[in-house]
């Protein structure tokens, strides 16, 4: 047996794409299907080096909906698969995450976000939430989480495995071409240093015995006949799905204690409101800080209070609205007044933010 | 008194779920019979798995006792693909119409061909689309009346049916099985599909087999306007046998200096 990619932990310096492949190696992944697109390529370039040194699999398909359905196959063998992608890209992988959504199908994708919509840019941006949350023609029932540097990227690719196996939800993480391309300091680590147990991967298909004599065959479907055959079936998901929230759902918050005007954003654009928050405190203005790390589940019981503490809320980040959206969405019914800082496709530093806060307190 | 004659089905037929979905008619059963018998030949229903489409074809995902799973409209091959690249011991069958295969999932058909990817495709051809009503496919014949050619299919305006098993033959490497049978020749069917099977247990690469099928529901026709359409118009058409066997050249294409050939 191949030796462990990681032993211990080490610290690193490198791209948050490199990142990715070495956290899936240190999560066991079996295999990644991967189709080129840009930002996520070097997933698949690091992965391709280093995946056959400890006996893993690749396959690069023809399009991302081949990705995404090859992808479903490695999942219903028993396998940790996955596959990245973005974009026009992340467009096409939603038809397999529907049939994943469905079928409860622990499949893990890595979405390193790039303008939009159409092709846009291949640099960056914060527009894939929306398409990531509730791509498909379904309810989103998915889990997405939202990293914000290269020691998220590392933990929450191992953790989105985990959760996709445990719960048998189609399972994202949302990075941006942002931390896909830039280089900073990440610890990566066996898991199990760190006391992590890997969920294990049951097949579903492919079963021991002979079906239909040892055992009962598998007959997986995702089409059903009937309106109650088909509101049976997602009844029972949407009640597994709202019995996760309390175990999945993740955010963090700061200087909320006394704030006039709470700072909302996700992702790369959360460390930037991070330090504005910090420099207006510094300068005597009462702000806070809220990040939701999963976006779905998005933290709605942690922000209702604070929100409805706070006198103004400010929600930042490169999309037009799409944050905002749920922000509102969860705070229904308070009179707390929420205003935007958007800058779809664009990068946002703490000062543009400082900027934006002091102007919403005089307006 | 018990009935004296019991209908014969192959051993790896579900019982539980006969009488199957299909219309009165339907080339499906016939088939899926040729396929069971092919199973029950090779005796492996153990570890094969069985891979169904959108279509009429999803009316079989409860059709075997043979772990099942029926997926979206074209993309049967990817998922049973993305299956066999972690489980090769198991045997993956990919069951779709001719609407799934050549126009929804045709990438998926040309790229597995390609890469000689170890799966077993059989293609049920019945010049239309069965389960949305009877539209035209990439298989209507030439002024063949459907319900988006009521007319009669117009080759100028939306071309000439595909040749599947020839689009195949002519992508995949040397090492792949590809046929076209017929419900018509149903001894024949058996055998193309057992190859196309063993193709794959033995690791030469891809098995493509299309068999011609019937559907008098849409086709609006009795029993033996509907075998002549088989018989006559669609064989015309479609000629049945083998086009590629494992071994040999490929029809000269592959020969020294041409482009595409190995370089040894």
């Amino acid at each position: 047996m191949a030796a462990k990619p990681i032993e211990g932990e080490q610290r690193a310096f490198m791209t948050g794409n490199e990142v990715v492949a070495w956290a899936a190696l240190a999560a066991g992944a079996d295999i990644m299907y991967g189709y080129p697109i840009t930002p996520q390529n070097e997933i698949m370039h690091y992965w391709t080096r280093m995946a056959p040194r400890y006996d893993r699999g690749f396959l690069q398909t023809e399009d991302e909906i081949s990705a995404g359905f090859t992808t479903v196959g490695g999942v219903l063998a028993g396998k940790r698969a996955f596959t990245a992608t973005a974009g026009p890209g992340n467009v096409l992988m939603q038809e397999a995450m529907s049939m994943a959504e469905m079928m409860r199908l622990p499949t893990v994708v890595v979405v390193t976000q790039r303008g939009g919509p159409s092709t846009a840019t291949v640099i960056y941006s914060q527009q894939e939430l929306n398409l990531t949350c509730f791509g498909g023609n379904g309810e989103g029932l998915r889990i997405v989480y939202s990293t914000s540097s290269h020691q998220d990227l590392f933990n929450y690719t191992i953790k989105a495995f985990n959760t996709a196996w445990k719960y048998r939800f189609p399972t994202f993480v949302l990075g941006d071409g942002y931390q896909s391309k830039m280089r900073e300091p990440v610890t990566i680590y066996d898991p199990a240093t760190r006391g992590i147990v890997m969920e294990e991967c049951r097949p579903m298909v492919g079963l021991p015995g002979i079906a239909g004599i040892d055992r009962e065959p598998a007959h997986l479907r995702n089409t059903y006949n009937l309106e109650d055959e088909l509101y049976d079936r997602l009844t029972a998901s949407i009640k597994d799905y709202q019995a996760m929230i309390p175990e999945v759902v993740e955010w963090e918050a700061c200087a909320v204690d006394d704030d006039e005007i709470l700072v909302i954003a996700h992702g790369v654009v959360s460390r930037a409101a991070r330090a504005a928050v910090d420099s207006l405190r510094e300068a005597g203005i009462k702000a806070g800080y809220f990040r939701p790390i999963t976006l779905r589940p998005f933290p709605e019981e942690a922000l209702q209070p604070l929100a409805a503490r706070a006198q103004r809320i400010l929600v930042v980040e490169s999309a037009h609205g799409q944050l905002e959206r749920q922000v509102r969405a969860s705070l229904y019914g308070l009179e707390t007044p929420v205003s935007g800082y958007l800058r779809p496709g664009m990068g946002i530093t703490p000062e543009e933010i400082i900027g934006a806060v002091q102007q919403t307190l005089r307006s | 008194m018990a009935l004296a004659a019991q209908p014969q089905m192959p051993r790896v037929w579900r019982a539980e779920t006969k009488p199957h979905k299909f219309c009165p008619g339907c080339g499906h059963g016939i088939i899926l019979k040729a396929l069971g018998e092919a199973i029950d030949a090779l005796g492996i229903q153990e570890r094969t798995i069985f891979g169904c489409d959108i279509g009429c074809s999803l009316l079989s995902w409860d059709f075997f006792n043979l772990d099942t799973i029926q997926t979206h409209h074209g993309r049967t091959t990817p998922v049973l693909v993305g299956i066999k690249r972690v489980r090769p011991e198991l045997v993956v069958v990919s069951y779709m119409g001719d609407g799934g295969a050549y126009a929804i999932g045709a990438q998926h058909l040309v790229s597995s061909a390609v890469r000689n990817d170890l799966v077993t495709i059989i293609v049920v051809n019945n010049t239309q689309y069965g389960m949305t009503g009877g539209q035209m496919a990439p298989t209507t014949l030439p002024g063949q009346k459907t319900e988006t050619t009521p007319y009669g299919r117009d080759v100028k305006l939306t071309g000439r049916p595909i040749l599947g098993p020839e689009l195949v033959a002519a992508v995949a490497p040397p090492g792949a099985y590809v046929a076209r049978g017929s419900i018509a020749n149903v001894v024949q069917l058996k055998n193309f599909i057992q190859k196309g099977l063993l193709n794959q247990i033995e690791g030469r690469g891809i098995a493509f087999i299309e068999a011609l099928s019937a559907c008098p529901t849409n086709w609006r026709t009795n029993a033996a306007e509907t075998w002549r359409f088989i018989e006559k118009e669609m064989a015309a058409y479609f000629p049945t046998g083998e086009l590629r066997t494992p071994g040999e050249a490929k029809n000269g294409q592959a020969g020294e200096g041409t482009p595409g050939a190995p370089e040894h």
